[in-house]
């Protein structure tokens, strides 16, 4: 919940097209990317945007693939809001927030098809690898959606899985030797918060709490692949068609944080 | 006078939430909503003009508390020092014991259970509301506290001022047709008292007929051709 | 193993379309889709309100197979108190899908799937109430799918926006839903479920449409800039026919007592 006040002022600052932190109304604040941190994770990620932090873990287990997709590996996203990362976030199973967000960027990963599932399997209909994503939320300034999005590419792009071997349906692996997993284009997201009448980039958390509804676009390859709107509030059609244009433009300039990674395909 | 102003639909007309009924000076009734000039409905309902005020009756929703309301209430809970009674509005009411009966209740000697206890019906009337809060109610007037006999019909609250009628001639007419005592809670509970139980059963017809057909025109006249179509077919 | 794994297996991977494995297309080279429909074409569709006795307001609505029921509870308390909003109402929803409306048993547990898709008509519909009139309570609304055959949350949206105004609850506008998706390259309308899970776009969309504001909006799927403006604007036409439909809806009761008691005289 934000005071009258405070929201007042964000709103009159936009209104002469500031915002509260100087930024300009498409900006994004600084990011930072850090890949492989976690030794005992396959790949990891931290990223900040602004005070906003989390980081992304991966471990690759092998495991039964879903029954109606036999041949392909299976990617599953978890995000944990720790309540270490907000006063306002409380210990326990992830709520709807939680939820939302893991299964925004599991869509945006599957629809972009970042991960070749093809190229996971090991025994079709019994052995499949598993890609873990978890996102941890580590400090909650705003925009917990596009930092958690970038450090899972990230640790995506700078994962390694082990080898595996398949004999007669049986499975030896070497974890030794880890290669870079089957991935091809990665997908970044774009948060558009409105406040009041105006559309604002990466809304940091005072923005988030006065805006009226926020749009995540998610884009790969100059399209997008993903979109969610969230919040109580209500956008023009006029302003999809802006945000949608936006994040095509800001995508590339996230997309410049991945491309150093792993080759960055 | 506004006759000129654009009106898109006409008395009696059903209109919903979200629809356009008229443009420029007319000024918003209960229910309606004004937006850049114009008039919106808010719920599904019959427009009613009125003196350059456009109104919608709303078919259904919630009983809003009014202070001054008649209502008829179940306690459901007693503490320390009140009732609670539910009046059927979002809100449960509160009857303080100071204001339970017109003979002043002693708290230090008396048990609240003596005189309302759980399950007992009650008349009485709201005193005061604030939309965020607990209506309270009192039962200190000559007319109020507990019903004892009779029966208790449950309607809409919304159709209430439609069965008690312009001037109250739907209500005066059903109780002299039907020789029942009535009382109409602002919140949709009417106690009906008659000299046997088929007096009583008409005046629930009646209701009945009147809750479904609040929407049509000519409505007491059609009550009360059934009425005498029931006397007359007693005697 | 978490919760996560549970919910995949239940329905949301691809459905195999004949024994062979092949695909078969979903639309024909002159656009007709696998159930004879055209692109823009809305599936038959049912609308009743005011179906079930003790809520305060409910809606059935059928979007072909899909089948939604609605209800809503309130203006009413909240418990626990700290809950309640001190200046308005609290929208609360509950998006729940039958454990036999989908093709393989679903556990009648909350998935992840229905806590996002309650949180998204939750804040599909709010915006639509006017919620500063009953500070301090609650007003729940209830949707079941009762059978799954795409689009479930639209039909679920359609179905609770009747719901509320059966209610009675004070509402600046009817929010109407359909979804938009893309099929072997065509971007088509109302998606049944075979068209979800093998085509390549679903989009979900609603907005209140007499005030042209967009309250849902998703994207699952590919589309480029053109692609999606258009694909807006169809999602912009069908729930313009929606809309049509729930004014009808909840009039009809009313005006067919209307026209038999002015037409054939009283009894």
């Amino acid at each position: 919940m934000i005071s009258k006040v405070k929201k007042a002022q964000i709103l009159s600052l936009l209104n002469s097209g500031r915002r509260v932190d100087g930024r300009t109304l498409d900006q994004y604040r600084n990011i930072k990317v850090e890949t492989n941190l976690i030794g005992r994770a396959d790949g990891s990620a931290r990223v900040s945007i602004g005070d906003t932090l989390v980081l992304a873990g991966i471990k690759y287990e092998i495991g039964p693939p879903f029954p109606d997709t036999p041949d392909l590996g299976v990617l599953t996203v978890n995000a944990e809001f720790l309540p270490l990362a907000s006063p306002t976030f409380e210990s326990g199973p992830p709520d709807e927030n939680a939820i939302e967000l893991a299964r925004v960027i599991d869509r945006s990963l599957r629809k972009a098809e970042a991960v070749d599932l093809s190229k996971l399997c090991l025994v079709p209909g019994k052995s499949v690898w598993i890609a873990w994503i978890d996102i941890y939320v580590l400090n909650h300034d705003g925009n917990l959606i596009d930092a958690s999005a970038l450090a899972t590419s990230a640790a995506l792009l700078s994962s390694r899985i082990p080898q595996a071997d398949v004999e007669e349906e049986r499975v030896k692996v070497n974890y030794e030797d880890k290669v870079p997993p089957p991935l091809s284009k990665m997908p970044v997201t774009v948060t558009i918060a409105k406040i009041g009448d105006t559309l604002v980039v990466d809304p940091v958390l005072d923005e988030e709490e006065a805006a009226d509804a926020k749009l995540s676009l998610s884009v790969v390859e100059g399209k997008l692949c993903a979109a969610q709107k969230s919040g109580e509030g209500v956008f023009e059609v006029e302003e999809l068609q802006k945000a949608a244009s936006m994040a095509l433009s800001k995508g590339e300039e996230l997309y410049s944080y991945l491309k150093t990674l792993a080759g960055g395909t | 006078m506004c006759d000129t102003l654009p009106v898109y639909f006409k008395d009696w007309d059903v209109v919903v939430p979200g629809e356009l009924l008229a443009e420029g000076n007319y000024r918003p009734g209960s229910n309606v909503y004004k937006e850049d000039g114009k008039l919106y409905s808010n719920a599904v309902g019959i427009l009613k003009f009125n003196r350059g005020v456009v109104n919608v009756v709303p078919l259904s929703g919630p009983y809003i508390p009014k202070v001054g309301d008649l209502v008829i209430g179940e306690v459901i809970d007693i503490t320390a020092s009140s009732y609670v009674v539910d009046i059927r509005a979002p809100h449960v009411a509160f009857l303080n014991a100071s204001e339970a009966s017109v003979k002043p209740l002693n708290l230090h000697e008396e048990d609240l259970r003596k005189l309302y206890d759980v399950g007992d019906m009650l008349v009485a009337k709201v005193i005061s509301f604030e939309r965020a809060f607990n209506p309270s109610l009192t039962c200190k007037e000559k007319g109020l506290g507990k019903i004892t006999k009779g029966s208790i019909i449950a309607i809409p609250a919304v159709k209430v001022p439609r069965l008690i009628g312009r001037r109250r001639s739907m209500i005066s007419l059903i109780k002299s047709e039907t020789g029942c005592e009535v009382v109409v809670g602002q919140n949709g509970y009417i106690w009906v008292v008659g000299e046997n139980p088929e007096d009583e059963d008409l005046v629930a017809e009646a209701v009945r007929r009147i809750v479904e057909e609040a929407h049509v025109a000519g409505l007491t006249a059609r009550v009360m051709q059934m009425l005498k179509n029931k006397k007359r077919k007693k005697s | 193993m978490g919760v996560c794994l549970e919910e995949y297996q239940l329905g949301e991977g691809k459905v195999r379309l004949n024994m062979a494995g092949e695909q078969r297309r979903l639309i024909s080279d002159d656009g007709v889709r696998h159930d004879g429909r055209r692109p823009d074409e809305l599936r038959p569709i049912k609308m009743s309100v005011g179906v079930l006795k003790n809520a305060n307001g409910s809606a059935y609505v059928e979007q072909g197979n899909t089948k939604i029921l609605a209800a809503v509870y309130g203006p009413r308390s909240v418990h626990p108190r700290h809950l309640a909003y001190p200046d308005k109402a609290r929208v609360r929803c509950r998006y729940h899908m039958a454990p036999f409306s989908v093709e393989t048993r679903k556990s009648p547990a909350p998935s992840r799937r229905e806590v996002e898709l309650s949180k998204v008509l939750r804040e599909a519909l709010s915006h639509a109430i006017l919620l500063e009139q009953f500070p301090s309570t609650a007003i729940d609304i209830f949707v079941e799918v009762l059978e799954a055959d795409g689009s479930t949350r639209c039909a679920g949206i359609n179905a609770a926006s009747l719901a509320l105004a059966d209610a009675g609850i004070p509402m600046k506008d009817l929010v109407a839903a359909c979804a938009v998706g893309k099929v072997d390259g065509y971007l088509v309308v109302d998606l049944t479920d075979l068209e979800d899970k093998n085509g390549e776009v679903d989009m979900p969309f609603a907005m209140m449409y007499g005030k042209r504001k967009v309250t849902l909006l998703q994207l699952d799927g590919k589309l480029s800039y053109e692609e999606f403006l258009k694909a807006v604007d169809m999602a912009v036409v069908a729930c313009e026919r929606i809309y049509m439909m729930q004014k009808e809806a909840l009039k009809q009761r009313y005006l067919t007592l209307r026209k038999s008691i002015e037409g054939g005289g009283s009894t």
